[in-house]
């Protein structure tokens, strides 16, 4: 089975490489950016036939080394097509 | 005192500590593969810089569950100390055994220079070798040296006297040019609660010698041993 990982920096956490990559598509002519964030995609495959379990045990992973719970939130996409 | 200096794949300050312990302070030292989890013939476990595991994921994460790592909470209860310099701090917050989390510098830059640190806590094991309000120079070198902790964290480590060492000019003053990379309030340097857990950023093993520039970083190790000496530590071990 196959999930997806979305790591964020949390809100009100000022994220300089979203910043940065902002600033150089504006000077690409993107004028009507108003915010830009860069974060992570983790895809894992899973040995589990229900999606509960298998959702659960990345929750596990997320909490235990995937994310960071002071600088970043995770959301979990699971099962993937 | 018995040292122990940590090497994960891709550390690269392990060398330089090895060198400073045994050899400028003539301490017993050996390296501890970070497989390893039997630390019962150490008094002060040293995580050193580089980039462990690569940093892969985010800095000190990978090396934060590590095996060597996950012995230090039992190393540490029994009364050990742990310093960690640069990638070491890192290491020791992403394992949760200092509060909060060190993030991208705000200049984006890679910093290595020199800095100027004021001493703020002379009440610790690693400092009481200093005069309170000492401004030692010691060099960094890292990418992602910048802390970030939570407002009540934040609240908690002032309360509890845990900052140890901020920022500052060469006169002394914590102000916002003399901090290299966006640290919360110019916090170089932290110690856990019972004070025996040091974290901090710059590199004392890098200025341990006349010929490398300055000695201030000897300051923190002749801090350590004298406090063990007086406790008797030594003995008791």
């Amino acid at each position: 089975m196959k999930a997806r990982v979305l790591i964020r920096l949390k809100r009100g956490i000022l994220d300089v490489q979203g910043s940065a990559v902002k600033r150089a598509l504006e000077g690409l002519g993107y004028a009507e950016l108003t915010d830009l964030r860069v974060g992570k995609v983790i895809e894992l495959d899973i040995a589990a036939a229900d999606p509960r379990v298998a959702t659960a045990r990345v929750e596990e992973m997320c909490r235990k080394l995937l994310a960071n719970p002071i600088t970043e939130d995770f959301s979990i996409e699971c099962p993937l097509p | 005192m018995r040292f122990g200096v940590v090497v994960f794949p891709g550390t690269w300050s392990d060398c330089d500590f090895h060198y400073v312990i045994g050899e400028v302070l003539q301490q017993p030292v050996k390296y501890v593969w970070h497989r390893d989890r039997n630390l019962t013939e150490f008094d002060c476990i040293i995580l050193p810089g580089g980039f462990s595991y690569g940093d892969y994921l985010r800095a000190g994460a990978i090396a934060g569950r590590s095996p060597v790592v996950e012995a230090l909470a039992e190393f540490i209860s029994r009364g050990g100390f742990v310093l960690g310099s640069c990638n070491g701090f890192q290491i020791l917050c992403e394992a949760g055994l200092l509060p909060g989390a060190l993030m991208r510098n705000e200049c984006l830059q890679y910093r290595c220079q020199s800095t100027s640190l004021l001493v703020e806590n002379t009440d610790t094991s690693f400092t009481r070798g200093i005069r309170p309000g000492q401004v030692l120079r010691m060099p960094i070198s890292h990418g992602e040296g910048k802390y970030h902790a939570d407002p009540h964290v934040l609240e908690t480590l002032k309360k509890r006297n845990q900052v140890v060492l901020r920022y500052c000019t060469e006169e002394g003053a914590v102000t916002r040019a003399a901090n290299p990379n966006g640290s919360v309030e110019n916090i170089a340097g932290i110690v856990d609660a019972e004070g025996t857990v040091f974290g901090l950023m710059p590199h004392p093993e890098r200025a341990a010698e006349t010929a490398m520039g300055g000695t201030d970083g000897l300051m923190i190790f002749h801090s350590l041993l004298g406090s063990l000496v007086e406790d008797g530590s030594f003995l008791k071990r």
